[in-house]
């Protein structure tokens, strides 16, 4: 390892050790705001050192550097707009929407790269095959779902949940084509195969969400939330990165206890709400 | 298992272990604004984006690393904003209790 690397990695722990002290902060009130200075502060670094990473290599070409700023941009541009001026009662919408776009992106990071490694001769790696099918799935299955859950809250899909003869027969059937596409992907390098993985997931979050009812929405965008975090964590075995391990399986975990939170807060069982449309006191549509 | 994985994995386990630990007993009000601090964390996938973005050769390549550039850039930028402006909101909350309740303790001295 040169000094270099090793030097990048001390600054990628510090950054982790920002994640894990603000969240830590983020649990009393009096603290919370620092809590979340502390985790921005963490965030800045860790891309300020991936930058001084890139521009050290010095392997980005142009082109590469006109994608990277204009996405950042734009996607900056549309995340400051939005949080800047979304209204109080509708932010639990919008932190759903971030959460969708997230595992999007984390699912594109795992598409890219086996797309990448495709082309390669070697093919792709056995066992980062495992963690580029983990992440595709969970990133895929966030996406939609969380749009799902946002759409619900936004009103633009119906509150009540939404259940339809064949629903759960057709969740099965999805999770079994996405695992069984996912385990096939092991052994044999195909892009269609990555299709299927991707739609298969897609339509699986779309399905996951629909029969919940809106008063659980903030649980399961929990849930979506802890997902992504994994989906994160995954992405980090992917490209190779400490910092997205950390900080993703951070989040997964973390975000799974605060789900069971919210849940016990609610008087829920975790189950009882993915499940869902029984006792919501929503008027659930039978079967 | 190469040594780079089974390192990988090491940090994967423990990291989930101090998740678990982090979050201890959340008062209910603070519920959605840690989910909103964590969702800021996991934007962290920018590096990961920007790591691929780094690579691109081919337009297919483009557009996947500039669609996922975006998103997480969203994710990061906004969730942070979005956190900070919940927790904000938060603060001033216990603020005017206190305030009123130092007010009468003065009423009450001045009697």
């Amino acid at each position: 390892m040169s000094t270099f690397t090793t030097n990048i990695q001390l600054v990628y722990v510090l950054a982790a050790a920002c994640f894990v002290i603000g969240l830590h902060l983020m649990n009393s009130p009096g603290t919370a705001r620092r809590g979340n200075q502390v985790s921005t502060a963490g965030m800045a670094i860790a891309i300020i050192a991936t930058l001084v990473i890139l521009i050290h290599e010095g392997s980005v070409t142009g082109v590469g550097w006109t994608v990277l700023i204009v996405g950042s941009l734009l996607g900056s541009a549309a995340g400051l707009y939005s949080a800047r001026t979304v209204q109080m009662t509708a932010m639990p919408q919008l932190v759903s929407m971030f959460n969708a776009v997230g595992g999007g992106a984390a699912a594109l990071v795992a598409v890219y790269e086996y797309i990448h490694d495709e082309s390669l001769p070697g093919g792709v790696l056995g066992t980062t095959s495992v963690f580029t099918v983990l992440d595709v799935i969970i990133g895929s299955v966030t996406f939609t779902g969380s749009l799902i859950a946002a759409g619900k809250l936004q009103g633009v899909i119906t509150g009540s949940p939404i259940v339809f003869k064949g629903g759960r027969a057709l969740n099965v059937a999805l999770a079994v084509i996405a695992l069984g596409t996912g385990a096939y992907m092991f052994t044999t390098a195909s892009l269609p195969a990555l299709l299927i993985l991707v739609l298969a997931s897609l339509a699986f979050g779309v399905m996951m969400v629909l029969p919940i009812g809106g008063a659980d929405m903030p649980v399961v965008i929990s849930l979506l939330n802890a997902f992504t975090g994994t989906a994160v964590a995954m992405a980090g075995f992917v490209v190779g990165n400490w910092a997205l391990i950390i900080a993703g399986a951070l989040v997964g975990a973390s975000g799974g206890i605060l789900t069971k939170l919210m849940a016990d807060a609610m008087n829920r069982s975790l189950a009882n709400i993915i499940i869902g449309g029984f006792g919501t006191g929503d008027t659930a549509v039978a079967a | 298992m190469t040594t780079e994985l089974l390192t990988d994995l090491t940090i994967f386990v423990l990291a989930v272990l101090v998740g678990f630990e982090v979050i201890s007993k959340v008062p209910a009000t603070l519920h959605t604004p840690l989910m909103s601090g964590a969702n800021a964390i996991h934007g962290v996938v920018l590096i990961g984006a920007m790591v691929i973005t780094a690579t691109v050769s081919a337009p297919y390549a483009y557009v996947l690393g500039a669609v996922a550039m975006a998103f997480a850039a969203m994710n990061v930028v906004g969730g942070y904003v979005v956190t900070d402006r919940m927790l904000h909101m938060f603060r001033r909350r216990p603020a005017v209790p206190a305030a009123r309740a130092a007010h009468h303790d003065e009423e009450v001295a001045a009697r």
